[in-house]
């Protein structure tokens, strides 16, 4: 029930774009239509799900004191970290080509673009700095995942209808965009009073 | 391409700063400006200018990092294989990043703890990646070198201009949390009432949204109407 919570929470009240506007680059430029924000959205769910684990297993059992070395090696993190979400990415990227072409083809270009996206090292971050486990840190990255989802999903749907109205020329498109998503992380501050914890009745 | 035989071509020795060297440092400024343009580097962009300060730290680390990347990479561009050249440019922004990280650490230490995470994610900041790519695997490191510049201050005088309309509006102060604070606007507290400390406009009550996030999104989305009124080339068609 508690990693429950914490995918609520991660989905939800903390969503990593409209609460804490991480991995904005490629949510504003891929969000033109429907159909590739769904795809970028289930790469981003993959890949975060994925990282997640795996760089805790390396924060906790490589890089801490406690850990196999028994130094600090905390300072090599940022680069550990990048190095297994730009190997991941490659790895998720050939699975799928082997496992479901249709869905690879689907993602195309969109695979590699999440290297760079902030939510996914954010995520990790954010990881480490809330000391979650293992269990927890799995749940967090599934859950900020399809918060980054659905979000994107939101806005590409708006966009797609907002082409019709009559905008500005000035504010068309790039700018429309940009406040689209500051009215909805307005509207997402409204989940940040809900407590998952009473909600499902833990502690 | 990078593995064909170049022939020696004899060229006039091309002037250090001319023309087109000028153009790389003030394109960014206007025409191809990374955040309004390119919409590159949102995340930070949104995250820290609550306040003018950080802001100025993080335009400065960005500009650091990006110059330095882009000259790196332009050293290397002919050995790096095209197959990892994500991971080493990444490997390249995360040294770069962790010497920014260390060196704030220990010198400013308030500033490294309000910045926390958004040092890290210079890192995937996507302006740096997105100049490696596009310009520094394929041109000489000067010029690479002065784009890395440009683009910077692109970034930075963005970053600058909506936190002073935040901090502004938001706290009704300028540079909080440095040494040179000023206080502009809003009542002053009671005990400074007619000293040289109580402000032009005291009625201004602090609008707590411009420190919301969404604020910053509002403000770079009026930031971009502006600049493409002014410069209608830039105008979405589609």
């Amino acid at each position: 029930m508690e990693l429950f919570n914490i995918f609520i929470k991660a989905a939800f009240i903390e969503n990593m774009v409209l609460a804490y506007f991480l991995g904005m680059c490629s949510y504003l430029a891929v969000s033109k239509t429907v159909k590739t924000a769904v795809g970028l959205g289930l790469a981003v769910i993959f890949v975060l799900g994925f990282t997640m684990p795996i760089n805790w297993l390396i924060s906790e059992y490589l890089l801490s004191e406690t850990g196999l070395f028994g130094v600090d090696l905390t300072f090599l993190r940022l680069i550990l970290f990048i190095a297994v979400i730009a190997s991941m990415v490659q790895l998720v990227e050939m699975v799928i080509e082997k496992l479901s072409p249709s869905l690879y083809n689907s993602l195309g270009i969109f695979l590699p673009l999440i290297t760079v996206n902030c939510a996914i090292l954010g995520g990790s971050l954010f990881m480490v700095s809330r000391e979650y486990n293992l269990g927890e840190s799995v749940a967090f990255g599934l859950g900020g995942g399809f918060g980054w989802f659905l979000a994107i999903i939101a806005i590409a749907a708006i966009r797609e209808k907002i082409k019709y109205s009559a905008v500005p020329p000035a504010l068309r498109g790039l700018g429309m965009a940009f406040i689209l998503t500051g009215l909805m992380g307005i509207a997402f501050m409204s989940l940040m009073g809900i407590d998952p914890d009473a909600l499902t009745g833990v502690k | 391409m990078a593995d064909t035989i170049t022939k020696p071509e004899v060229k006039k020795a091309e002037p250090w700063f001319g023309k087109k060297e000028r153009q790389l440092i003030s394109d960014p400024l206007n025409d191809n400006n990374p955040i309004t343009v390119q919409v590159l580097g949102i995340c930070s962009a949104l995250a820290v200018t609550t306040l003018v300060y950080p802001s100025l730290v993080m335009a400065v680390a960005v500009i650091f990092v990006l110059v330095f990347s882009n000259l790196i990479t332009s050293l290397l561009r002919t050995y790096i294989p095209n197959q990892v050249r994500m991971i080493v440019q990444l490997i390249i922004i995360a040294t770069l990043v962790t010497v920014v990280e260390l060196t704030l650490k220990a010198y400013s230490y308030d500033v490294y703890k309000k910045l926390s995470v958004f040092i890290g994610l210079i890192i995937t900041n996507c302006i740096i990646m997105g100049r490696l790519e596009a310009f520094a695997m394929s041109n000489k490191p000067w010029k690479a070198t002065l784009d890395g510049l440009g683009n910077g201050l692109g970034y930075g005088a963005i970053l600058i201009a909506v936190a002073l309309v935040r901090e502004l509006f938001g706290k009704g102060t300028l540079m909080a949390g440095s040494g040179a604070e000023m206080k502009i606007i809003g009542a002053s507290p009671d005990y400074m009432i007619n000293t040289l400390e109580s402000t032009l406009f005291g009625w201004y009550q602090p609008n707590n949204l411009m420190v919301l996030p969404a604020a910053a999104l509002f403000i770079i989305g009026i930031f971009i109407w502006i600049h493409r009124s002014w410069n209608p080339k830039l105008v979405d068609i589609s």
